[in-house]
Order: C-alpha cells, then sequence, then structure tokens
C-alpha cells in the first residue's frame, strides 16, 4: 500500500484522564475510522492510553528546522522566563 | 457421584469444549495471518484477535478440565487431544483463503459468538457467566473490525466485492452448523446453563442482515447441512491445523519455555 492509497495519520494517547494526549506514533489507513481501529490495535496493546486521537499528517504544519537559530536560540538566555517562585501545592500532580 | 450427575458433568464438560474449541481453532486459523497481512497495521489487528480467542479458549478449556476432574490441564486438552475429540463446530477450520475470505468467516463467527456471550453472561452456571461477561467485550471490538472491513470491501471496487460475495456464498453454508440445536444444546438450555440456540440465531440473523446490507452484499439462502464438528466430525482442515498446534508437544512431551 502507497500513500496514495492509505495516508499517514499521526496518533496521540491520553494515557489516563486528566493527562494531554501525546504523540505516539503514525500509521497508515483509509480514513479517520480505521485509523482509529489501527491505533487501538497498534498503540493500545499494553493498555497505554484511554483515549486516541488521530490527526492527517497532512494537516500538521511543521517549523523548519533551518530556522531553529531565530526560532529558538533567543529564549536561551531568559532564564526569568521561568516561574520558579511560585509554591506548587502538593496536591497537584500533573502540572 | 450418581450416574445422573456424572451424566449432567460429562454434558457440561462437553459444550464447554463446544465453546473452547471454537474460539482456539479460530484463534490458530487467524495466527497463520502474522506476518502475511495485507499491511502491518491488519498483521497486529488479526494477531490482537486471534490472542483474545486463543485467551477465550484457555479459560473455557481451564475450567472444562476441572469438570471431568481427571486431571486433564488446558494444554493436555489443547495439545493432546484428536481432531475426532474437537467439538468445535467446522466453520472455524474453514481456510483463511484470501483477506475477503477471512474477514467473511470471522464476522458469521464473530457475530454468533457475541450474541451467544452476552446470553451467557447470565448464564446459571457462575463460572461460564464470568468467562462469557469478560469475552464479550473482546467479541464486541472483534465484530467491529470484521464488519467494518467487510462493508469495505463489500461496498468497495467491483474486485473485492465480487470475492468477498464468492467467499459468503462458500462459508454460508457452514453457519447452519451453528444453530443446528441437538440433545446436548437442549439439556443445557433446560438447566438454563446456555441460552435456547433459536434465539441466538434470530439475533444473528437479523445481525447479519444489517451488515450485509451496509456492505450491499446478497444473503445467500439456508440449505440442509451436513457438518457435525460440534460432535467431533470434522473436514479434513482440521487434521492440518492440529498437526502443526500440537506438533511441539507430540515430539517433546512436557517441553515448557
Amino acid at each position: 500500500m502507497d500513500d496514495r492509497h492509505w495516508p499517514l495519520y499521526e496518533v496521540f494517547i491520553r494515557a489516563r484522564g486528566g493527562l494531554d494526549h501525546k504523540h505516539v506514533g503514525s500509521l497508515h489507513a483509509a480514513d479517520e475510522r480505521m485509523a482509529i481501529e489501527h491505533a487501538r490495535d497498534l498503540y493500545t496493546r499494553r493498555q497505554e492510553g484511554v483515549s486516541i486521537w488521530v490527526v492527517p499528517s497532512k494537516a500538521i504544519t511543521a517549523s523548519d528546522p533551518g530556522e531553529s537559530e531565530s526560532l529558538f536560540e533567543p529564549a536561551r538566555d531568559k532564564i526569568y522566563r521561568h516561574p520558579t517562585f511560585y509554591d506548587i501545592p502538593d496536591e497537584v500532580k500533573t502540572l | 457421584m450418581s450416574s445422573a450427575a456424572a451424566a449432567e458433568s460429562e454434558a457440561l464438560f462437553r459444550y464447554v469444549l463446544r465453546l473452547g474449541d471454537l474460539s482456539l481453532v479460530l484463534g490458530q486459523r487467524l495466527g497463520e495471518w502474522v506476518g502475511h497481512a495485507p499491511a502491518l497495521e491488519e498483521d497486529l489487528g488479526l494477531a490482537n484477535i486471534a490472542l483474545d480467542l486463543i485467551g477465550q479458549a484457555r479459560l473455557l478449556l481451564s475450567y472444562a478440565g476441572e469438570i471431568e476432574a481427571r486431571g486433564r490441564s488446558e494444554d493436555d486438552l489443547a495439545y493432546l487431544r484428536e481432531p475426532g475429540e474437537y467439538l468445535n463446530a467446522v466453520l472455524a477450520e474453514q481456510p483463511n483463503g484470501d483477506f475477503g475470505q477471512t474477514i467473511v468467516r470471522q464476522v458469521l463467527i464473530d457475530a454468533f459468538q457475541l450474541e451467544l456471550y452476552e446470553r451467557l453472561s447470565a448464564s446459571r452456571d457462575l463460572r461460564l457467566a464470568a468467562i462469557a461477561a469478560k469475552s464479550v467485550k473482546e467479541t464486541r471490538y472483534h465484530l467491529r473490525y470484521s464488519a467494518s472491513w467487510l462493508v469495505r470491501l463489500g461496498d468497495g471496487t467491483a474486485q473485492s466485492r465480487t470475492l468477498v460475495q464468492s467467499a459468503l456464498e462458500r462459508l454460508w453454508p457452514y453457519t447452519v452448523e451453528l444453530f443446528a440445536e441437538d440433545d446436548l444444546d437442549r439439556a443445557m438450555a433446560d438447566r438454563s446453563v446456555a441460552p435456547p440456540l433459536a434465539a441466538v440465531h434470530a439475533a444473528w440473523s437479523t445481525r447479519l442482515d444489517d451488515i450485509l446490507a451496509q456492505a450491499t452484499l446478497a444473503r445467500p439462502g439456508d440449505h440442509p447441512h451436513a457438518w457435525h464438528g460440534k460432535r467431533g466430525q470434522h473436514s479434513e482442515h482440521l487434521g492440518y491445523i492440529l498437526a502443526e498446534m500440537q506438533h511441539l508437544q507430540r515430539t517433546y512431551p512436557g517441553a515448557r519455555w
């Protein structure tokens, strides 16, 4: 099967309630429904999750690695942006 | 044990074997696809279903061994019985054929197991009810997988449609055996261990009509059948399946890893 017939999807799994969906990989499927089934079969066989998102890979716009200098390096010396002065309550587990 | 109680327990033993062998043989058949499926994603999908089925078989064969009370384990029952002692309906042992034929066989059996397990969950036999309640969740997904593929293939290209329609014609006659009630089925229903097969058949039939309509496939007619896998009379295929499945235990008795 090539991409012309079965497009690529990116798979995101929520490990348990309260957590974010995390990117876990990609797969080929004919449509969204099949993508969910494939994601279930490929990425949740060992109880990895309670919710699945699939997104057509072509819907994702990525940053250009060639621009990483101008995009990311300026943040390097701005440590005052890290909110280190907050006290985080013990009850907050997944901040 | 009185002879009546012994006969009852022998009947339950055989009934549980019917259920367990159906899952075991179908699971073994699906396992043949590993490494050969049309796409990596389907390879995993079919293997997951195969493993679910073998998991069901383990629970059922373990229980059968306990009912029999002659010290036979799930492995003894799986690896050391002859084809004539296997009590699965012959539909399960039919060859995989192409992917479409595998899907047709899967839809027919998934829908049967779903309707059966849903009702067995209320069995008076609590162990059987617990096994059915666990299995029905797996089976619901199996049917979701197989039915959605049948709809894709039936309502797909001219070629995929021709292939699944002819697989349906070929396999349909074997479904008659699933619902052909014999003395054992009746005895189990009378004791509220199992549902009456007529009720399972009616629900299965409605479900199949719905799936076939979505797949734009024509339902074949019912004909009298000559299959008695549930009594241990099998097609030639079962011998080959068991030869492969049992080879290791037969060659190296008691081997473990």
